[in-house]
């Protein structure tokens, strides 16, 4: 018997129970579905940890909370200056506050920066300017505003030279930074508002010390010797005891990237999990009802052997008739994988990237469940007699 | 009539096992058919007539003696080649129909031509020839259970005939018919032996169908007992 026929013949007997078969399908459906999804995830994830860290030689120190005195920012400037291999970035310090421009109101976040944090964040000034070494040194209450804050504030008034109010004290606007786009979905980064970081110590905050500061070895390579020298020297600063743990923490962006490598890994192990046990149960399914068609079909069976049909005929037509069923499940797992996960980042609001090669590999995947487990109810069916299938009531 | 022989039995011996007893189905059978001849074996249930048909038929082999058709030794023959020599040269028509369900007369008509690769658009035309001399000529897109008893007899007949059999075996053909229908039927294999000179070995309760036989045979115990020409 030829592979057209014997896929025709596949289809009508599929075509009979179609209730039957879709359920049968359905383990299938899921298994692909979420092979699909999870695949489409992978590439997401990682772009946007790149995405918003494009320096790898970046080294985060953060110290919470019970920095001392000695710790004050300039002194604290100047020590790491002394770091021979780090270059300061920006001191951040941040809190969100209630802003005030004449009769409106906006909560938004406020960054205590430096004055390199245009630079090294990879922002643009849109309008005016970015505050300077001088305004850092000297606190000045001065503001940059993030586009989204400048548009609820100002609705397409110039703002430049405005007196907005942030926690009730005044501070002038001098620059408006071009809008970004959200990041990943979880914070709005047009939604900000920029002051030097001591003018949000002294002014906003009431504290003396900084809250994390970011740092740049001087070579993608040195990164390592960068952090050992800021953890030396933040154990002096902090007379921490030898032996005693550390109150702080110094990460480079490599350790950042990898611990968002294992959640995405932990997802993927998820969907993973989710796709191996319902294609083993959908397989299983496919197993259960082969056996079935069999059984009803004995004497279909007998007399196709009467007339001539061999054993690896039957063996085809069977096997051809779960193929058939794991790879409609498949096709249907992919559109639904497809969808969902489309769906799913539309409202997550992440990018997704179409991947042919999961489509292919759920694909081949849904057909070896066919193969494998309609294998032996199909020799099951094969190595029956002539004589008593004929007689099978 | 030639005198080639079609058939040759050699002391056929059967022994089924049911549990610890050992059943003698036959007890050395030996008989000759030749081309074109037409035979109906009787006797009473039990007496080997369907296991002797099943050999016959290529569907069982003997446990012991040698079965000759068309002068080649099957009985040491591989379930395969079983199947290749069914396929090629023997039409089965049986007491149930058993033809395939919810399938259309055409089709069950066609049903060895795929397992024997005919392209697919000469076994429609070759279906569509067989039925029309079975007398179904305007049924052929009909489906099985859309056909009345004789009717679907008929596919049977057609579909038996369709690869050109040296042999056809009809197994209580009329078994399932009222008499009148069973006469048509027989009528058909009459003519077919008559005018195309198929060989139909015919295995009956019924006298009025073995009458239709050239010759007779009775089967007792496994064992021929006695041989009429009719």
């Amino acid at each position: 018997m030829n592979i057209m026929r014997t896929i025709r013949v596949a289809f009508r007997a599929l075509g009979r129970n179609k209730m039957r078969s879709f359920l049968t399908a359905l383990g299938i459906i899921i298994g692909v579905g979420a092979v699909i999804a999870s695949k489409r995830w992978e590439p997401t994830s990682f772009m946007s940890v790149r995405e918003a860290n494009p320096s790898e030689d970046a080294v985060m120190a953060e110290g919470p909370s019970r920095l001392s005195p000695t710790t004050m920012p300039k002194r604290y400037r100047k020590n790491v200056m002394l770091c021979s291999m780090c270059r300061p970035r920006y001191q951040e310090g941040s809190g969100r506050a209630q802003v005030v421009y004449q009769n409106k109101n906006w909560n938004t976040s406020v960054n205590g920066v430096g004055e390199h944090y245009v630079e090294i964040g990879n922002w643009k000034v849109e309008e005016g300017t970015f505050f300077d070494e001088n305004m850092v040194r000297s606190g000045q209450k001065v503001a940059v505003l993030g586009s989204e804050v400048n548009q609820n504030l100002f609705e397409g008034a110039d703002p430049i030279g405005q007196i907005i109010r942030i926690k009730k004290i005044p501070f002038r606007v001098i620059g408006v930074l071009e809008s970004k786009g959200e990041a990943g979905g979880w914070f709005n980064r047009d939604d900000i508002i920029l002051v030097p970081y001591t003018t949000a110590q002294r002014r906003l905050l009431g504290i003396t010390h900084i809250s994390s500061i970011d740092v740049s070895a001087v070579s993608g390579s040195r990164t390592e010797d960068a952090m050992s020298q800021i953890e030396d020297l933040l154990r002096i600063r902090h007379k921490i005891a030898p032996g005693a743990e550390d109150d702080f923490n110094v990460r480079n962006m490599s350790d950042i990237a990898e611990s968002a490598a294992e959640s995405r890994d932990a997802l993927k192990i998820l969907l993973g999990g989710i796709a191996s046990v319902s294609l083993l149960v959908g397989g299983i399914g496919i197993m259960n009802i082969m056996l079935v068609s069999v059984t009803e079909r004995i004497r279909e069976i007998g007399i196709r052997m009467s007339v001539g049909a061999r054993e690896k005929d039957i063996l085809f037509q069977f096997l051809t008739e779960a193929i058939v069923l794991s790879l409609f499940g498949g096709l249907l797992g992919i559109g639904m994988g497809v969808v969902g996960s489309t769906l799913i980042s539309k409202l997550a609001e992440w990018q997704t990237l179409v991947s042919l090669w999961s489509i292919i590999v759920a694909f081949l995947f849904s057909a070896m469940v066919g193969v494998f487990f309609g294998f032996y109810p199909a020799r099951k069916a094969s190595k029956l007699d002539p004589i008593e299938a004929l007689r099978y009531e | 009539m030639n005198n080639n022989n079609l058939i040759r039995l050699e002391n056929l011996k059967k022994v089924y096992k049911v549990g610890e007893t050992q059943v003698n189905a036959l007890r050395g059978v030996s008989y000759t058919i030749k081309e074109g001849d037409m035979v109906a074996i009787m006797g009473p249930s039990g007496s080997g007539k369907s296991t002797l048909m099943n050999i016959i038929g290529c569907l069982d082999k003997p446990t012991e003696g040698k079965y000759f058709l068309e002068e080649q030794e099957v009985s040491t023959l591989d379930k395969n080649k079983l199947a290749r020599i069914r396929n090629r040269k023997i039409g089965f028509v049986f007491q149930t129909f058993n033809l395939l369900a919810r399938t259309t007369a055409l089709e069950n008509t066609e049903l060895p031509l795929i397992y024997s690769n005919t392209p697919a658009k000469s076994a429609k035309e070759l279906a569509y020839k067989v039925l029309a001399e079975v007398g179904l000529k305007g049924r052929e897109l009909h489906k099985t259970n859309q056909l009345s008893g004789g009717e679907q007899q008929r596919v049977a007949i057609a579909r038996s005939l369709i690869n050109n059999p040296s042999l056809v075996l009809a197994d209580e053909p009329t078994g399932n018919l009222d008499s009148k229908t069973g006469k048509e039927i027989m009528e058909i294999f009459k003519k077919l032996n008559e005018e195309k000179k198929i060989t139909i070995i015919l295995v009956t309760h019924d006298p009025d169908v073995s009458a239709f036989a050239r010759k007779i045979i009775y089967l007792k115990d496994g064992q021929i007992i006695r041989e009429e020409h009719s």
